[in-house]
This record gives structure tokens, sequence and C-alpha cells, in this order.
């Protein structure tokens, strides 16, 4: 797909990337006859969505709680000062 | 547990203490960009992880897959491009690879490592963004405006715009330890432009049916004649918080955010933003950030169905009114009855009669909120 872009004083094209993931043909044929009347339009948009459903689950769930127990005190501090607690 | 933030950490690019110190004084001796200060609440925002994972402008990369795919390079869903455009002789000094120093009104706000310089097509981005390049779509328009070239790379934020609702400015690590303390599991944001009218508070109260806690999140930027004044906006919500809502169910904190009216894909945007302040819902109103007939009515939730792994539920809440009949609140899922049973909130009836003096009827809006709102001698800009 032409992106249509501008870099520097060339056009440049921005290409999708994808890949090629195997799947037994079976599954491929039972993913086919679920997706009838879903408006997916490939057997891939279908798998593609699902992996990203199923992906970003467990992405999450590897995530660590982002603060220090000083930075919670430091916020919290504020949020009394301010009457949000 | 509150929502993890969009990319799984909260981006912090605010300069604290000695480093902020030693960046101010390398600022001086740096290129200087003037920005407009819509650009630089973007700034704000990628500082204090409102738009995480940014880290700052987009590069050519990020723009064009964000504009194609709606998606970062990483697979990320994100839908509204975060840019710096700057003009040809703003940046005939400066190469890829140096430090600048950003600025609005002379006063020196971050640092950014310019990491690319590019062109933009604006009638694309207009295309991609908007689904239209209509001169009279205001965002179309603001596009068209855009300077020619956009700078991409990392910023550190150094100093803040002046703020005048500071007492009511939540970053998002605040946010989330607030709902944490609060013992909120489960909360939905809800953006706003206006003051509450009883169609507002119904559907804030459908979402408070099955959440812990309702995060109201009133835009403040630049308004057009006809608006409410931000401050009426406050004073109103603080108002039918502190009267109609149990103890400890709402949170109100302000969002400095230039509105672009993308309709869709701001929707999926505002999505993200309130994920990043802790929210695991968020509240997509009919034609959210829509503007005149651009989009379906119901586009902006249609959208949501390309992103699986968004992070955030949506909720959509049906538009609703007044019915007679059932002497109260409803919408078309909840209620059988047609025609002159059933009471519409028009936002522009409701200002319409402010303006005129008259008290809009309570099955509109809460007495307390019309007496907040008229207890100001200008709630409206003017022309």
């Amino acid at each position: 797909m032409n992106i249509q872009l501008e870099k520097d004083e060339g056009k440049v094209m921005r290409s999708r990337k994808y890949t090629t993931v195997s799947i037994p043909t079976t599954l491929h044929q039972r993913i086919k006859t679920l997706m009838e009347g879903t408006g997916f339009k490939s057997v891939s948009d279908y798998v593609t969505y699902i992996l990203r459903e199923v992906v970003s689950m467990h992405e999450r769930e590897r995530m660590a709680q982002p603060f220090s127990k000083e930075d919670v005190e430091r916020i919290k501090k504020k949020l009394r000062a301010l009457g949000y607690l | 547990m509150v929502s993890i933030p969009h990319g799984g950490k909260l981006t912090n690019r605010v300069a604290e203490g000695e480093t902020r110190i030693q960046l101010v004084e390398e600022a001086e001796e740096l290129p200087k960009i003037e920005m407009e200060i819509e650009r630089a609440l973007d700034l704000e925002n990628i500082a204090y992880g409102v738009y995480s994972p940014l880290e700052g402008y987009m590069t050519y990369e990020e723009l064009s897959s964000v504009l194609e795919d709606m998606r970062l390079p990483n697979d990320l869903p994100w839908t509204i491009p975060i840019i710096l455009d700057v003009d040809e002789e703003d940046i005939s000094d400066i190469r890829e690879g140096d430090d600048i120093c950003l600025t609005n009104k002379d006063r020196p706000l971050a640092l950014m490592r310019v990491e690319e310089i590019y062109r933009i097509n604006k009638e694309f981005y207009a295309q991609m963004v908007f689904k239209t390049t209509n001169p009279e779509h205001p965002g179309v328009a603001k596009a068209l405006r855009m300077r020619s070239f956009l700078l991409g790379g990392p910023i550190k934020l150094i100093n803040e715009t002046p703020n005048p609702y500071e007492r009511y400015t939540l970053r998002p690590a605040e946010t989330r330890v607030l709902f944490s303390e609060k013992g909120w599991k489960s909360i939905a944001g809800f953006q706003t432009r206006n003051a509450p009218h009883l169609g507002h508070e119904y559907i804030q109260k459908s979402a408070l049916v099955f959440t812990d806690g309702i995060f109201i999140n009133p835009v403040i930027g630049r308004k057009k004649p006809g608006d409410y004044r931000d401050e009426v906006i406050l004073k109103a919500y603080e108002t039918l918080i502190e009267n109609y809502y149990p103890r400890n169910t709402a949170v109100m904190s302000i969002l400095r955010y230039e509105m672009k009216y993308a309709g869709p894909r701001e929707a999926v945007h505002h999505a993200i933003i309130r994920k990043n302040f802790g929210c695991t819902h968020f509240i997509v109103g009919r034609d959210h950030a829509g503007v005149g007939d651009y989009y379906k009515p119901y586009e902006a939730w249609e959208i949501f169905n390309q992103f699986p792994d968004l992070g955030i539920t949506p909720l959509f809440i049906r538009e609703s009114f007044y019915c007679r009949k059932c002497s109260g609140m409803a919408n078309e899922k909840t209620c059988p009855h047609r025609g002159e049973e059933r009471i519409r909130f028009s936002g522009t009836k409701i200002r319409e009669m402010l303006l005129r003096g008259e008290r809009p009827p309570p099955e509109f809006m809460r007495p307390e909120v019309v007496d907040a709102i008229l207890s100001f001698k200008k709630p409206f800009i003017e022309g």
C-alpha cells in the first residue's frame, strides 16, 4: 500500500508486514465454517482478531505494579491536600 | 485492579530535581521552536503518561502505521496521530539527531531529541483521520493549516503551561493511586464538554450499576461561542456529585486536551486516554467526538469491533429521555412508550432557556445544578 507520505524529498512506499503461520487444514476449515455471517473477510482476519485478544490478555497478566511505595505515599499526600482522599 | 497502562508502562517524561535544573540550563543554548498552546497540551499529556506508551511526537513510521492500520508499529492500537508540525524556516538549522527546545510564548517547556524530520501530505492525513477532506470539517480545516514539516522524537518536560485548574488536574499516576485507595476495581470513564443534565446523569449511573466508580473527566480547552465556560462545567458537576451521587462513587478531574472531532477514531483515542488514567470501562456516546453529519450515529461504537486487544471495555449506553408514563428516566431498551410521553434532552434547548434566564424543568436538569450555572453572570462563552 502506498502511504503517500513524503519522507525528505522522495515518496516512500510502506508495505504491510505480514508473515505466515501454519495451522492444521482441519482447523482452517472449522474456522471458515465458523466465520460465516460474522463479517470477517478471511481466516487470516479472524485468526488475527482472536490472537490479538488472547495475546493482549496474557501480556496484561505479566505486567507489574508500576509504582514504588515512595511514589504512592507522595501521591497520596497530594491527593489528601487536594481533598480527593 | 485498575487498568494496566496502554502498552504496559505509564510513560513519565517529566524532568524533576537536579535533572530538571540541568535541562533548563541546557535549554537556553538550544535552537527554539515555538508551539501553539494545543500542541503544548499534547506535550504535557505525553510527559505525564496520558498518551502512554508514546514518549514523544510520532516519527514517520509511527505516523504511517497509525494512519494506515490504526496501530503503532508494535501492533498496539492507536488511532490519532500525535505530531509536531513546523515551518521550513523553523528547522533551517536543525538536523536529525539534534536536541531542541520547545517553547510556548517564549517559555521553555521541553527538550526534544529530533529523531526525524519529514514532510506531511495533509490531504492524505485528513482523509485517513477524518474520513473526509472537506475543509468545512473543523478537524480537516486545522489539518490543512498545519505547517509542512513534522518532527518526530522523544521529549522531556521541564516546565508546564499555566493551568488555571490545577486544583482539578490529576495525572494518570495520581488517579491510579486514588482509585486503588478507594478500593475501586472497576472504573467507568466519562468524557464531557457540558454541564450535566439528567441524560448525562442517567448514563453515568447506568455504568455505576456494574462498576465501583465513575471517573468524570471534562475536557478543558479551546471553546466556541455558546459553549459552557470551563468553570461553570466544573461547578455544575461538583454540585451534582455532592447532591446526587453516593459517597465514594464519583471522582472528577479535568483533561486538558483539544478536541479533534475525528469521530470513531477519536472515540478509541479517548478510551485509550482513560485506560491510562486507570479506567477499566469507557462510556462511548452516540456520535462520540463527531461533528456535523460526517459520521454515522453509531460509527463510534462499531470501530471498537476492530480492537479486541484495547484493554478497556467500551460501554455503549443508548440515548436516554424522561418518560412521563414511566415517571422516570429511560432509554430505548427500557421503555416501551412512544411519542409525546418521551421528553428528549436537548443541550441546545437547555442552553437557550438558561440564556433567557429561565430555569430548565427538573425533568431536564437538577435544580441545584441550575442554581450552580445561574450563579455565574455569564455562564457561556460569548461570540
